[in-house]
């Protein structure tokens, strides 16, 4: 570990007592606890993250005690059911040695300096599968601070000296038989001496009591089972008024006119406020909204609007693939590897765009008085949201103050770069001139039409064996729009190129001769956004699909073929081992079934993953079970590991099935649940964990589950019916 | 307008037409019913009408006036199999994001009311209209069969 001023850069503070209640708070200072991970991780995309910030000095607070011993976990990462608040609350039980039953877990303040995720750059936000990683030992050593104070606290009051001193279970005590709950030693520990970071003593693995313990309950688990739990679209404050909107139906379309008469007619309907490409109807409550909303009389603009369908798009992209594009990634001589090859086999692979369709349809209640603005709702961009909305509003950063809330699910909606559905959500308020809280809420059929979905994208692919039947040539062409170009994560773009666009072409295999080139349309007015893994989520299946494809070609089984190929790879090798070992990897299957594998590399994390499909005779198929072999370093939650991977096979499996959405003149097909189809529980696979033992720093695993999925299955399909599959979704027939 | 929620009569100002999840949400200030679709394709808004599993973002108020009508408040509280349906939701570690629960739960809780020992099919058909985009429906599986299992 790199201790460049450690000892003056990183020390502790104690915070005042917060809100009259005797309260311990642990603040930590430097933005740095740990040296640059030995690849940079970005996110929320993963790829070409600037390295991460050096330290800055400011206070961070984690912890706070109350009286009567809750231990308050102040977590800085949004909780959208990946476990956040349950991974980093175990890390500071952990090291105080509290007992699981008196943490809890709470959303911290929207503020960078104390709050921003290292991995960011110092940012605050939540994303590319980073809240682990980038909080494991800065939420560790907040612990032990906030253990050695109350130790100090209860060596002073029993004049005993500190080393004697033990503590289990939230319970400090003494050989002598004193003992003391937490609570009773606040106020004392409040005022003991911080502790410098070496003078920290970290547990070692074996004195671990929660990391790594597969038996510890979520900590957010009861609200979440009682309905109690609150998410934005729960938020009532006094006065509020509930906005729908009517949006564009055409992405570029904007507000010619508008008649709100009937809509200013309906019982409960306040005001009416126009926005350059939307215009929101306010009432006391969401139905009386979306009764006035629905009758609005607009007229839109649709001078500028894209009014091309989505074939109409896909052939264009398919012929931007026959030209060279944007080099990315390059070794070797491609170009002459591909003229002396053996064999040359070439496929094109296609992806349409995707909703995030989170459960909860995108929402956000927001105030402005003439003191700022407050907002509550799931944040997963803080920083971003702080500076876009006191930018609309000509406010300081610091005079937005955000609240923030579960999220009902996110998969990258929510951390929108531009701030989309919160600038909305301000611009509605800003424009009704009222002082009350307005919860602006979207249905489903805006969630679904708004846009800012993955991508769609469409891959060139060719690859060439030599008479040895040796993989020697590999030349990939995208072609997709840039989530990043064009907003402030743009600064993460490196030689003029979307890294997150490429991420995982091609990779990790050892192919003498490489070559990725991309296409990027930029006059789309379509948005696109990170979407749960990100660009793994095209280039994972168009690589191992076609890595699969070349293994048949070799003559050769698809693991045999992938092993020799990843000598140089320990961690996707030792996970590919072990899915295709625990998957009966090349035991006989009956007429009609079949088993494919894909291993993939995501947010440094590494994920093999076995599909098994049986194909019935009237030619529909089931994915019937998926092994998983996950490596994301030391496993400080296996259950919610175990829970993102299941969940990561699910959400893959959901979109690899029945998931697109198309444009027809523009105009988004798709509306609602009926027409994009999300999994259901009889789609569901057995699906089957086996993480790997690793001592290795933590890693994400919101994401990682999902990339290999798609491949695996459609490999899996191959090896039943004989039959490639090159576009996505597959539908429901083999 | 006078409604049977969770055994209370409650008298509220809502116009006939008003879906029972808006009335249940914005009017009886009873936010565990979820609005995901608002068109009965995704079960987040599940609630009990005389004990039947129903979706309240299409049913009128008008159409449930001097009905009994339970909610995730209220099942918590006085239902013996929510309970124990919440007991093994807990104790597999069910929810993730957690926004469809309520609904999953009220469904679940109609299924063990129907069926005390559904099969793995029974589960499927029964649980099909309620939506998970965190895909946490393995663990649903599970815990409904210990439920059953702690039920009989």
């Amino acid at each position: 570990m790199d201790t460049i001023n450690l000892s003056r850069r990183h020390f502790f503070k104690v915070a005042a007592a917060v809100a009259g209640s005797l309260t311990l708070g642990v603040y930590w200072t430097a933005a740095q606890a740990k040296t640059t991970p030995e690849k940079p991780v970005a996110g929320p995309g993963e790829a070409g993250s600037p390295e991460v910030a050096p330290a800055v000095i400011d206070p961070h607070a984690f912890i706070r005690i109350d009286p009567d011993s809750t231990v308050h976990v102040i977590v800085k990462h949004m909780e959208m059911g990946q476990g956040s608040h349950t991974g980093l609350a175990t890390l500071i039980a952990d090291e105080m040695d509290a007992d699981w039953a008196q943490v809890r877990a709470e959303n911290s303040p929207a503020d960078a300096s104390r709050y921003g995720n290292m991995a960011f750059g110092g940012m605050q936000g939540t994303g590319g599968s980073t809240s682990m990683a980038n909080s494991y030992l800065q939420m560790r050593q907040a612990g032990a601070a906030a253990k050695v104070m109350l130790v100090g606290a209860a060596a002073a009051w029993w004049s005993v000296p500190a080393n004697e001193i033990t503590v289990k279970a939230g319970v400090v005590s003494h050989p002598s038989g004193k003992t003391a709950k937490f609570g009773e030693l606040t106020e004392a520990a409040q005022k003991q001496p911080v502790p410098s970071i070496e003078q920290l003593k970290l547990k070692t693995p074996e004195q671990f009591i929660y990391i790594g313990k597969p038996e510890l309950q979520r900590v957010d688990i009861m609200g979440k089972v009682n309905g109690t739990a609150q998410f934005t679209q729960d938020v009532q404050l006094p006065d509020m008024l509930t906005a729908v909107v009517a949006h564009a139906p055409l992405f570029g379309a904007t507000v010619q006119s508008v008649d709100d008469a009937a809509a200013k007619a309906i019982k409960g309907v306040k005001a009416v406020v126009s926005l350059p490409n939307a215009v929101a109807v306010l009432a006391t409550d969401f139905w009386s909204a979306k009764q006035g909303r629905d009758v609005l009389k607009i007229t839109w603009d649709e001078s500028k609007a894209y009014k091309v369908s989505s074939a109409d798009q896909l052939a264009r992209y398919q012929k931007l693939a026959e030209t060279a594009g944007k080099e990315t990634t390059k070794t070797g001589n491609p170009a002459e590897a591909l003229t002396s090859a053996a064999k040359l086999i070439k496929a094109n692979y296609s992806f349409p765009y995707l909703a995030h369709a989170a459960m909860e349809p995108m929402n956000c209640v927001v105030q402005i008085t003439d003191k700022g603005c407050e907002l509550w709702y799931g944040a997963q961009l803080q920083t971003i949201d702080q500076t876009k909305v006191s930018e609309l509003l000509g406010l300081e950063s610091a005079q937005v103050k955000i609240n923030s809330l579960y999220a009902g699910g996110s998969f990258g909606r929510r951390g929108n770069p531009m701030s989309d559905y919160v600038l909305e959500a301000a611009m509605i308020a800003k424009g009704s001139k009222l002082a009350v809280p307005i919860k602006m809420v979207w249905t489903r059929e805006d969630d679904m039409r708004r846009g800012h979905y993955r991508p769609m994208f469409f891959h060139s692919i060719q690859a060439g064996l030599d008479k040895d039947n040796q993989l020697t040539v590999w030349q990939q062409r995208l072609v997709g729009q840039s989530i990043m170009a064009g907003t402030p994560m743009a600064m993460m773009m490196t030689d003029g190129y979307d890294p997150v666009s490429v991420e995982g072409a091609g990779e990790p295999y050892a192919i003498p001769n490489k070559l990725i080139e991309l296409h990027t349309p930029e006059d789309i007015p379509v948005t696109v956004q990170w979407w749960r893994s990100v660009g793994h989520t095209h280039t994972a299946y168009a690589t191992e699909c076609f890595m699969d494809e070349m293994a048949s070609a070799a003559g050769k089984d698809p693991v045999e073929f992938r092993r020799a190929l990843l000598k140089d790879s320990p961690r996707h090798l030792a996970v590919l081992n072990l899915a295709a070992e625990k998957a009966g990897w090349g035991s006989e299957l009956p007429n009609g079934r079949g088993r494919g594998i894909a291993v993939v590399e995501s947010f440094n994390s590494y994920v093999a993953e076995v599909a098994e499909v049986t194909v019935k005779e009237d030619g529909s198929f089931t994915v019937d079970k998926v092994v998983v072999a996950v490596d994301c370093g030391l496993a400080v939650n296996p259950s919610v590991i175990q829970a993102q991977m299941v969940g990561g096979v699910g959400f893959a499996l959901s979109a690899a099935l029945g998931e697109k959405i198309t444009l027809k003149d523009g105009k988004v097909e798709q509306s609602n649940f009926h027409d994009y189809t999300p999994l259901r529980i009889g789609q569901m696979p057995v699906v089957e964990v086996h993480i790997l033992p690793s001592q290795e720093d933590p890693s994400g695993v919101g994401e990682p589950g999902v990339p290999p999925l798609a491949p695996a299955v459609a490999n899996a399909l191959f090896a039943a019916t004989g039959k490639r599959r090159y576009e996505l979704p597959l539908g429901t027939k083999a | 307008m006078k409604l049977m929620i969770n055994g209370q009569e409650q008298e509220l100002d809502l116009a006939p037409d008003m879906p029972l999840l808006w009335a249940l949400r914005d009017h009886a200030h009873l936010t565990g019913t979820k609005f995901g679709c608002g068109m009965a394709q995704c079960g987040a808004c599940t609630v009990h009408i005389d004990g039947q599993a129903t979706r309240a973002c299409i049913t009128p108020v008008s159409s449930v006036e001097g009905k009994s009508i339970t909610t995730i408040e209220g099942a918590s509280k006085d239902s013996k199999v929510t309970q124990a349906l919440q007991a093994a939701w807990l104790a597999n570690n069910v929810p993730q994001c957690g926004y469809c629960q309520s609904g999953q739960l009220m469904s679940a809780t109609a299924l063990l009311t129907q069926k005390p020992k559904p099969s793995d099919e029974e589960i499927n058909s029964f649980m099909s209209g309620n939506i998970c985009r965190c895909a946490t429906y393995q663990s649903i599986k599970t815990a409904i069969k210990q439920a059953a299992a702690s039920l009989a």
